[in-house]
């Protein structure tokens, strides 16, 4: 369901025509990008150096590893707004998984870091399967599902905490996760390209993948073609938990302690950049390569607006804006794709 | 069959302007001309029919002249002056209402409150609801179809909501009425109930657009027919104008009988159904076999779609058992049904057939997902092999290929209709279950979809056909189960199959039970 988004009308030789195309077959994402570049490098003289943009892709990591997950579940025709709570919850189950196995245990570091890391997935893998299952079997929709599990697992979480941030981690989850490199490419990143690639194959080499998006394009003629909409939708929330786990590993490890406030802003800057990326909230549409592009959208919003310094309260508002803007974007593309 | 409804009783005085006139009006889309200079028009009291296939640009027409969509080029002309409609507002400014095959009711609201949306009458401040009720009462009394003004308009059935759209037009005393195949719903019955208030209008002086692809019915109420075919006009031609002559103007061609004659070899039941009760259905049992096409005939709502729904997993079954090839499904899903081997074709292609945002090829690989033709080893799945099967698949149920790419709500609704039939050729199936086949299909793809039945049957597949056109499923049954409130009120076989008989039994118990 990848292979052919939305079909073009003849060539056209002028250029409305040409943008037009654009818009329609991946969304709002190259006008938001050319314009943010103009903006940022008259802006500021270090913006488009080598050296930010190396930057901007490691910060963009775990974005890039939550929006991938909220694109699942978006093409489903849902959406998730409990990747902050996954993230929370992930970050001080591993920490406080590492603390106590550290204080007599003879499992060896490594063990400990293993046994923490398989604690977050389980973790959110549980969150995953609620959310799933709720949406799926209890006809809850995907807003209220998982706005509810938002405020339980992120009590949850300050509850186990006290709100206070748990340290003590072992260094080398850090040191590993966190600020390791492999053949040169920090470990992040190489995390990243293998959900990426991993994903990729799912979505369009896969059954499961296929079912994904057609229980978003219409969930009726799902049925009537055979496939279980509703483990289809718990498989869809459960990766989504999963791949937002692991971006919550890899924040834990870069501040080296288990926090409850870790997530805070992901749920909008997820669907912002599936949005912007041309996942259609309608459901049916969404594809991984512009998801990545949107997500590193945000991120050089983020560095280019610091660069700017503009405070975090403007740009609170700007990233606001630019989810809105893009879902008017996104309306109106569904609305041309299908020629009304 | 009512006679033909009398023609315009007074005489219009020379020089009366029309009531609407489109003038040389095009509509161009991206790569799209869907209407080439059209030019048509609407007298007082006068029935014009638009006919043509699907695609052809009559919706498009309509809903320009009613304000939807605005034209590229040319003007629509009121009552002889030039009119500046710009929305479905200026059209009623204008006395122009439409009633579309898209229902405009709000499902949660009562039929009072849908009549009266957006025009509420008030006094002061406040809603005048004992005058709303009266009015209400007087319009539909006028109608002769009296609904309760108080029901949800969710608990009416199709043929109420859409005298209700019509009750709703009515109410603003239109002097231009646009009705687009407002019978696709109706009962012989209340057809026969709406051409006489139509003629009633007539009288009144209102012209009325009428689209419509039944030709035997339109032919009793037209006074002219406006053929198109591919955005153009292709010709303006008196009622009387035969059948096939009208075909031939819409397709551009001449079209052969439109129904083949299915070779009958039947063979022990496949799929069995006994007393099955539950949704809409009570007691119903009989036995689908290969190489035979089984019809089911009947009103909306006596029971020939629903026991299919109930037999499919897909509403509740309270009591009664269905056997498939020997084993007990009674208590199957319709995951199971499906992979057990039965192909269900949907009656309402665009809420449960097609995934509207996507391709043609994304939607007919719907159908190849559980086959083994697209399949590789741990649930991967080879797109290549999808292309390639999209190409055999369209072939087969001759798609021109360059559709296959395109998203398949841009496609008109033959072709639609040929995409969710490419997917019972995607795999092997026992049992194929065609509810509403041909609905909303042009006669070319009908008389090609039915090849295609004929071709399923002839191959040893056992066929089923529900229908509410009469003539369809008569012609392609080789048995006929005529249902009626919930029941089968008779089996017909082949040579039995015949208009009055069926007819006869349409009514049997329900009027009984009135």
């Amino acid at each position: 369901m990848t292979t052919a988004t939305a079909a073009l009308p003849p060539r056209h030789r002028d250029p409305a025509g040409l943008l037009r195309r654009i818009f329609i077959r991946v969304g709002i994402l190259p006008f938001f990008l050319i314009l943010a570049l103009l903006v940022f490098s008259s802006v500021s003289g270090n913006f488009l150096t080598g050296a930010n943009m190396i930057n901007v892709t490691r910060q963009s990591v775990y974005l890039i590893l939550v929006a991938l997950g909220q694109m699942i579940v978006l093409v489903t025709g849902g959406f998730d707004l409990a990747v902050g709570t996954t993230i929370a919850l992930t970050s001080v189950v591993t920490a406080t998984a590492m603390t106590t196995l550290a204080t007599g245990s003879t499992i060896g570091v490594f063990g400990i870091i293993g046994l923490g890391i398989g604690a977050g997935l389980l973790t959110s893998l549980g969150i995953g399967l609620v959310n799933g299952f709720g949406v799926a079997y209890l006809g809850v929709s995907p807003f209220i599902m998982t706005l509810g599990v938002q405020s339980v697992g992120m009590g949850l979480a300050l509850y186990l905490t006290g709100g206070v941030p748990i340290s003590g981690l072992p260094p080398e989850f850090s040191d590993s996760f966190g600020f390791g490199r492999m053949l040169g490419i920090p470990v992040p990143i190489m995390v990243a390209m293998a959900a990426i690639a991993v994903i990729w194959l799912f979505v369009g080499q896969t059954r499961l993948g296929k079912e994904i998006y057609a229980v978003g394009g219409n969930a009726r003629a799902a049925v009537l073609s055979g496939i279980n909409v509703g483990r289809t939708l718990v498989i869809a929330y459960a990766l989504c938990a999963i791949l937002t786990s692991i971006s919550g590993i890899l924040l834990t490890a870069r501040v080296e302690s288990g926090e409850a406030n870790l997530g805070a802003t992901i749920a909008l800057e997820s669907i912002a950049a599936c949005v912007i990326g041309g996942v259609s909230l309608h459901g049916g549409i969404g594809r991984v390569g512009n998801v990545i592009l949107g997500a590193f959208f945000i991120v050089l919003m983020q560095n280019g607006m610091n660069l700017a310094k503009l405070g975090s309260y403007v740009q609170m508002i700007l990233l606001g804006g630019l989810l809105i803007l893009a879902v008017i974007a996104d309306h109106f593309r569904y609305r041309l794709i299908l020629g009304k | 069959m009512i006679d033909r409804v009398a023609m315009n009783a007074v005489p219009l005085p020379p020089g009366t302007p029309p009531r609407v006139e489109a003038r040389g009006i095009s509509k161009r889309y991206p790569g799209l001309l869907a209407l080439d200079h059209v030019t048509f028009s609407v007298m007082p009291g006068e029935v014009h029919v638009l006919f043509g296939e699907n695609g052809a640009g009559k919706s498009t027409l309509v809903s320009i002249i009613a304000g939807v969509n605005e034209p590229s080029d040319g003007e629509v002309v009121v009552n002889g002056e030039s009119a500046e409609i710009h929305s479905v507002h200026d059209a009623r400014t204008y006395g122009i209402n439409a009633v579309f095959q898209e229902f405009s009711l709000v499902p949660s609201l009562s039929v009072l409150d849908n009549l009266f949306l957006g025009d509420e009458i008030r006094r002061g401040p406040f809603l005048d609801h004992a005058r709303m009720r009266r009015e209400a009462t007087a319009l539909f009394g006028r109608i002769g179809f009296p609904l309760d003004l108080d029901t949800p308009v969710s608990s009416l059935g199709r043929a109420e909501q859409q005298m209700l759209e019509i009750a709703k037009a009515l109410r603003r005393e239109p002097t231009t009425l646009i009705l687009d195949e407002p019978t696709a719903s109706l009962t012989e019955k209340e057809t026969d109930r709406l051409f006489s208030f139509i003629a009633e209008l007539k009288t009144r002086g209102i012209g009325i657009i009428y689209i419509s692809h039944r030709i035997q019915e339109f032919q009793r109420i037209a006074d002219r027919i406006t053929v198109l075919r591919d955005g153009r006009v292709r010709g303006v031609v008196p009622a009387d104008t035969p059948e096939s002559e009208l075909v031939e103007l819409m397709a551009g061609r001449a079209i052969g009988k439109i129904y083949p004659s299915i070779a009958h070899r039947p063979g022990p039941p496949i799929l069995s159904a006994r007393d099955l009760t539950g949704a809409g259905v009570e007691g119903v049992s009989f036995d689908v076999r290969p190489g035979e096409v089984l019809g089911l005939a009947g009103l909306v709502g006596c029971g020939k779609s629903e026991v299919w729904r109930i037999i499919l997993g897909l509403s509740r079954r309270s009591s009664g058992s269905v056997t498939l090839a020997g084993r007990d499904m009674s208590a199957a899903n319709t995951g199971d049904m499906i992979r057990a081997g039965v192909f269900y074709l949907p009656p309402d292609r665009k809420s449960e057939g097609l995934m509207l945002a996507l391709s043609s090829l994304d939607n007919m690989a719907l159908g190849m997902l559980a086959g083994d033709q697209v399949s590789r080893s741990r649930g991967r799945i080879s797109n290549r092999a999808i292309r390639t099967e999209g190409l055999r698949l369209a072939a087969q149920v001759d798609l021109a290929p360059g559709h296959l790419p395109r998203p398949v709500s841009q496609l008109s609704g033959g072709n639609q209709q040929k995409i969710l039939f490419s997917r019972g050729f995607a795999r092997t199936w026992e049992v194929f279950v065609f509810d509403e086949p041909t609905v909303g299909v042009d006669v070319g793809t009908r008389a090609a979809l039915y090849l295609l039945i004929k071709q399923l049957t002839e191959s040893g597949k056992a066929v089923v056909v529900i229908s509410s056109d009469l003539p369809e499923v008569m012609n392609l049954s080789h048995r006929l189960l005529v249902f009626a409130r919930g029941r089968i009120s008779t089996v017909l076989e082949r040579d039995e199959i015949e208009e009055s008989a069926i007819l006869g039994h349409f009514f049997k118990q329900g009027e009984l039970a009135r």
